[in-house]
């Protein structure tokens, strides 16, 4: 796929997440614009997935390990077509199924782990990373974290495992937006130098722009090292990116946009209401 | 009861692939003969166990049949929440095995002690809750609990308990197992307290009182038949358990009790330790008999219950 229609797509989910977060008051919205990049290149560009095979067990698996970006995750699944777009219209109902965190993989087609409580995700990625190699299966595992969620014990106990069991089919993106819920992620919990962090825990791991596609298409081409290591991307962002208003505004981690503000969104983002 | 762990881990991962075993940096000697005969699915994931669980989960998840295994606090109350999330949320196959359960490691103090675990691992959905009172019913527990599709959890003693003899070798999750016939008072049991419970037992024939035992191998869920029919036989029940009184086998039994429409004829009776963290040191023989788990306390108290049972 070219780089100018991920961006279009990255554009597009972008609009249906604020749509979708004024419509069901859903909030988390700075923290789901900031890793709509990375997963569009991730699902769009990386993953050897089948919608219509959600439980093939040679498929690529993405574990979003920072829950709260389910309402960005449920759109691009629905855009790979693991179910209708509008089946997203229940966003949120009584008795529907998409919450703000995602459900378990029984309950919806190309969910891999039903995530939420952070530090969880990392751990099971491995598990299914080891797994893959236990059973001679030639798959890849990619999560996603958050900076906030590396304050979690367990996201080190897993990077020390990985290490030690020189997992190579396992690759971390760390959504670098700079916040978390209460504060500046460096003021919280002292988190730089956070790829030195990485590489510190036995790991390859490397920094890039996490807004710029290309930058992101050629981290996930590169050939699997033979290093026998882990692969850790520190991928910068901004929380609430694409919307000028939002951008680095944590206001914007519980924040709903009014309709005017959904109008004005739309609009920068150049994609219809 | 850990050897024979390992054995049968050892014999089952030849026949069954999928099966990995995770453990929290104990029982390296123990799982050689594993390794040696399973390459590549034993698994130290070192002393981390929030992450060993969520590893377990990820296996469970992609095909395999993983199997936990450390000191009962670590593999439960230190990695509680991803027992429930990672495992129960998720209903996936993992089996969490707690070694040194009860007061077995009681000379290593409270923070190894675990009369909890029947409690909090109970009241999770989806969660089998299993305690063997011997390496027989240990053996038949594993090989039950691998045919199951969701999280089981098994607590085991050290090494060196008692083989139960038994008539009985129909084994199945949820159904208990007479270990002992008597017509007066029926004890309950549950875990490697069972020898205790069976010499309980002998003191009370020998003093005219004929008592039944029952092996409750699994405690959740419980054989509410037996229970039914237990309860509505016997003035006097005792449910003796290596645990608090609180919300173990004997708090499961009386919330089934009090959900029953029928009066029932017995009186329960728990023996279990008391709400506290025992704080001097000593021997599982020394703390046990601190919270009355010993066969001449349990006859004692079951006699004077059974003669004001029926005057």
């Amino acid at each position: 796929m070219e780089l100018e229609e991920l961006q279009g797509i990255a554009r597009e989910i972008r609009g249906r997440i604020i749509a979708n977060s004024h419509k069901t008051k859903t909030p988390h919205l700075g923290s789901c614009l900031s890793c709509v990049d990375i997963m569009v290149a991730v699902y769009f560009h990386s993953l050897r997935i089948d919608p219509a095979k959600p439980k093939d067990p040679g498929r690529d698996r993405f574990i979003l390990s920072k829950g709260h970006g389910a309402p960005t995750l449920f759109q691009i699944l629905a855009r790979k077509g693991f179910y209708p777009e509008a089946a997203l219209e229940s966003y949120g109902q009584d008795g529907g199924i998409f919450a703000e965190h995602p459900p378990t993989p029984d309950h919806l087609p190309g969910i891999e782990a039903a995530t939420g409580s952070l530090g969880h995700g990392l751990p099971i990625a491995l598990g299914m990373a080891l797994a893959g190699r236990a059973q001679n299966r030639n798959y890849q595992v990619v999560a996603l974290l958050g900076d906030g969620e590396c304050n979690e014990g367990s996201i080190w106990e897993a990077a020390m495992m990985a290490a030690a069991q020189r997992v190579d089919n396992l690759t971390v993106f760390i959504d670098f937006n700079k916040w978390q819920a209460t504060g500046r992620s460096e003021e919280v919990l002292a988190l730089n130098p956070l790829v030195d962090k990485w590489r510190a825990f036995g790991w390859d791991a490397c920094e890039i722009d996490g807004h710029d596609m290309g930058q992101l298409v050629e981290v996930l081409s590169r050939k699997k090292n033979s290093k026998g290591k882990p692969v850790a991307v520190v991928a910068h962002t901004v929380k609430g990116k694409g919307v000028s208003f939002m951008e680095d505004d944590n206001n914007w981690h519980y924040r709903i946009p009014s309709a005017e503000e959904l109008a004005l969104a739309h609009k920068e983002l150049g994609v219809g209401a | 009861m850990r050897n024979a762990f390992a054995d049968e881990l050892t014999r089952l991962g030849v026949d069954d692939p999928r099966l990995v075993l995770l453990s929290g940096d104990i029982g390296n000697k123990l799982f050689d003969k594993f390794k040696d005969k399973n390459e590549g699915r034993f698994f130290n994931c070192g002393i981390a166990e929030a992450n060993m669980m969520g590893v377990a989960a990820g296996m469970a998840l992609s095909g395999l049949r993983p199997i936990v295994y450390t000191i009962t606090p670590f593999t439960t109350t230190r990695c509680y929440e991803q027992i429930r999330v990672d495992a129960c949320y998720h209903n996936v196959p993992i089996i969490i095995v707690g070694t040194g359960s009860g007061l077995s490691y009681a000379e290593l103090g409270p923070t190894h002690h675990s009369c909890e675990d029947l409690a909090i691992l109970r009241v999770l959905p989806n969660m089998t809750v299993m305690a063997p009172a011997d390496e027989v019913e240990l053996r038949q527990c594993i090989r039950a609990a691998l045919k199951q599709d969701g999280p089981v959890y098994i607590r085991i003693g050290k090494k060196g308990e008692q083989i139960i003899p038994k008539n009985d070798d129909n084994f199945e999750i949820g159904r208990s197992i007479t270990v002992r016939e008597g017509s007066d008072v029926c004890l309950i049991g549950t875990g490697t307290l069972m020898p205790t419970v069976l010499e309980a037992a002998e003191m009370l024939a020998a003093a005219g009182i004929t008592a039944r035992v029952e092996s409750f191998h699994t405690i959740k869920p419980l054989d509410e038949k037996a229970l039914g029919d237990i309860l509505s036989s016997y003035p006097v029940v005792a449910v003796v358990e290596e645990h608090s009184r609180i919300g173990g086998l004997y708090g499961g039994i009386a919330e089934w009790l009090a959900s029953q429409d029928e009066k029932m004829k017995g009186r329960l009776i728990s023996f279990g330790t008391d709400d506290e963290f025992m704080h001097e040191v000593g021997s599982q023989e020394y703390a046990r008999a601190k919270y009355g788990l010993t066969a001449g306390n349990i006859a004692n108290k079951i006699h004077a219950a059974f003669s004001s049972s029926s005057k």
